[in-house]
């Protein structure tokens, strides 16, 4: 700090934990809404403060709730969200530091093509091809399969240039030291590449997996079999019952269950998030 | 971005076959069905899906006279405009609040960052049960200012419900890239403006803010990449694209036309378009990432 203004360093703190309340709000009042019965939070005014049906709610969402929806047990989706967060985090990396690797190590016919289609990825978001990649998938008989679920998202143009730029930092006399020794190229990539590249993986899987988890897009058009919904699906199709009543209590229970563990990763694993997030830019 | 290095391998097959898992992917699942896009966007399918015509331009035609889509598109251009705005303003006050302290700033910055890692689709559920007309407390509250909220009928109430929880999202993004931004202002300057008698707020203007101006293009774009194409989840858990069109963006109504409305060319085009929107974005992204490479 430049000059000691106590009242402005008064306005600051204010102004922080004033945004701050701004921001968790809609996450607490999920949270209050979690402690209470579907009548107190159909009467009109939501209550303000927690009530005393935490361990009925969060109880009933871990069993039989979702039942009731058509869905598979709450530890199912949540198991199907992990599997499908782990594969495509390992997925990720492990086709891209490869691709990384053969750019960077490499000199081959067709080099600069292969970048560049790599690159194109970028521009095309699933968004924009919805219905023709569906198309693909099916035609190749991926609908309601873990493969459909996961191998159309692992390719990943930003984790590879985090490589590439990584790797070209790495110092050429490593590479010439390694050559002298007799060391190959998948030796030099196992032995020094992969455990010099330790914390840009660690930062990677820290977004990857955030990445994945949150999916709902891909999920919603590759699957209609439940027993492949993740929890994002779970908890959307709860709020989408038809038949009258949504069970806000469940629905919040739930919600924050599923919030929790990406949340928990961004907040204890600070630095590789932040290390991840600025450096692959998006 | 060609450099290998100094010393190269020179195996002749490892590296296809380095490559060859993300080159697969990419062809099969991106490349491949954004050529089909293009194919479908000029052909139209008889009803039975036995023969297809070539017809040219027309579903472009048709779409950009289409009333429906031009209002989509204006809506998606509000939309986008009014989340990046919102998000990254509040992103450089939080920033900019929290780089005037120096011992708490750990702590503030753990307590603003966490709603990244919130779903899109579990943001919009929260959003929607704050504001849901029969039960939501921000209605309760709004209707104490005499304000009835009714985003089911109210189309403008319904694009506010959505830009307020696509932003939410996006601070804390925005946040930790002008908290970056602001930590890498050389302190000198800081200390030569306080000395020339400007105060705090009118170094932020004059000193810190042109200087974060790089880092403000770059989130301008990434923020306007993020709301036309990330919100779906967050359209789909609350508005569903209504009432009457009024949150339909582009890329709910290519899902729509496309899934529920089963318009093969029109969806097409439609993904066609937006595919030149991102082509625009990442190009302008990308050059700008180079020229800072360059300094």
């Amino acid at each position: 700090m430049v000059e000691n203004r106590p009242f402005l360093t008064f306005l600051t703190h204010a102004f922080l934990i004033l945004g701050f309340v701004v921001v968790a709000f809609p996450v607490y009042v999920a949270f209050v809404a979690s402690t209470h019965d579907l009548q107190t939070l159909l009467t009109g005014a939501v209550p303000l403060l927690p009530g005393s049906h935490f361990i009925e709610n969060y109880s009933a969402i871990l069993t039989n709730v979702s039942a009731a929806h058509g869905l598979p047990n709450y530890s199912h989706m949540a198991l199907n969200s992990l599997v499908m967060a782990v594969v495509i985090t390992i997925g990720k990396i492990l086709i891209s530091i490869t691709s990384a690797f053969a750019i960077v190590y490499f000199r081959f016919p067709f080099r600069v093509l292969a970048f560049w289609i790599i690159f194109v990825t970028l521009m095309l978001p699933v968004e924009v091809r919805i219905m023709p990649t569906y198309k693909i998938v099916a035609d190749l008989g991926m609908l309601n399969s873990w493969a459909g679920l996961t191998i159309p998202l692992i390719a990943s143009a930003t984790a590879t240039f985090l490589f590439r730029q990584f790797f070209m930092t790495v110092p050429d006399e490593i590479l010439e030291a390694a050559r002298v020794d007799g060391a190959g190229a998948m030796k030099f990539f196992w032995d020094i590449l992969l455990p010099l590249s330790r914390t840009n993986i660690g930062a990677l899987c820290v977004i990857l997996f955030i990445y994945g988890w949150v999916q709902y897009l891909w999920p919603l058009l590759v699957t209609t079999d439940t027993s492949y919904y993740t929890l994002m699906m779970g908890m959307k199709r709860m709020v989408t019952a038809q038949d009258g009543v949504i069970a806000w209590n469940y629905v919040m229970a739930g919600s924050v269950l599923a919030m929790l563990p990406p949340i928990l990763i961004v907040i204890f694993m600070q630095r590789l998030f932040i290390r991840g997030l600025t450096e692959t830019e998006k | 971005m060609m450099d290998t290095k100094r010393t190269t391998f020179n195996n002749k097959l490892l590296p296809y076959l380095l490559l060859a898992p993300q080159l697969i992917i990419t062809l099969v699942f991106f490349i491949w069905p954004a050529a089909q896009a293009v194919k479908s966007s000029v052909e139209r399918e008889d009803p039975f899906g036995f023969s297809t015509v070539f017809v040219g331009l027309t579903h472009y035609k048709r779409l950009l006279a289409d009333p429906n889509y031009l209002d989509s598109l204006l809506r998606t251009g509000v939309f986008a405009v009014a989340v990046t705005l919102l998000s990254m303003g509040l992103g450089l006050a939080f920033a900019a609040a929290v780089d005037r302290l120096a011992r708490t700033s750990r702590i503030y910055t753990t307590l603003l960052v966490w709603p990244y890692a919130v779903a899109p689709v579990i943001a919009g559920v929260l959003w929607w049960f704050l504001f849901n007309t029969s039960t939501g407390i921000m209605p309760y509250f709004l209707s104490q200012f005499g304000i009835k909220w009714d985003h089911d009928l109210n189309g403008t109430h319904a694009m506010i419900l959505i830009i307020i929880a696509a932003a939410w999202k996006q601070v804390s993004y925005n946040f930790l890239f002008f908290l970056a931004g602001l930590q890498s202002v050389p302190h000198a300057l800081m200390e030569a403006g306080a000395i020339d008698g400007a105060g705090p707020v009118k170094r932020f203007f004059t000193i810190a803010l042109p200087l974060l101006s790089p880092t403000t293009f770059f989130l301008f774009i990434i923020n306007v990449n993020y709301a036309m194409f990330d919100t779906f989840p967050i359209v789909d858990a609350t508005t569903s694209g209504g009432p009457a069109q009024s949150t339909n963006i582009l890329v709910y109504k290519v899902y729509q036309d496309g899934f529920i409305g089963l318009n093969l060319g029109s969806s097409s085009a439609q993904s066609v378009l937006l595919m030149l929107i991102v082509m625009v974005l990442t190009f302008v992204q990308f050059r700008y990432v180079e020229r800072r490479v360059q300094y």
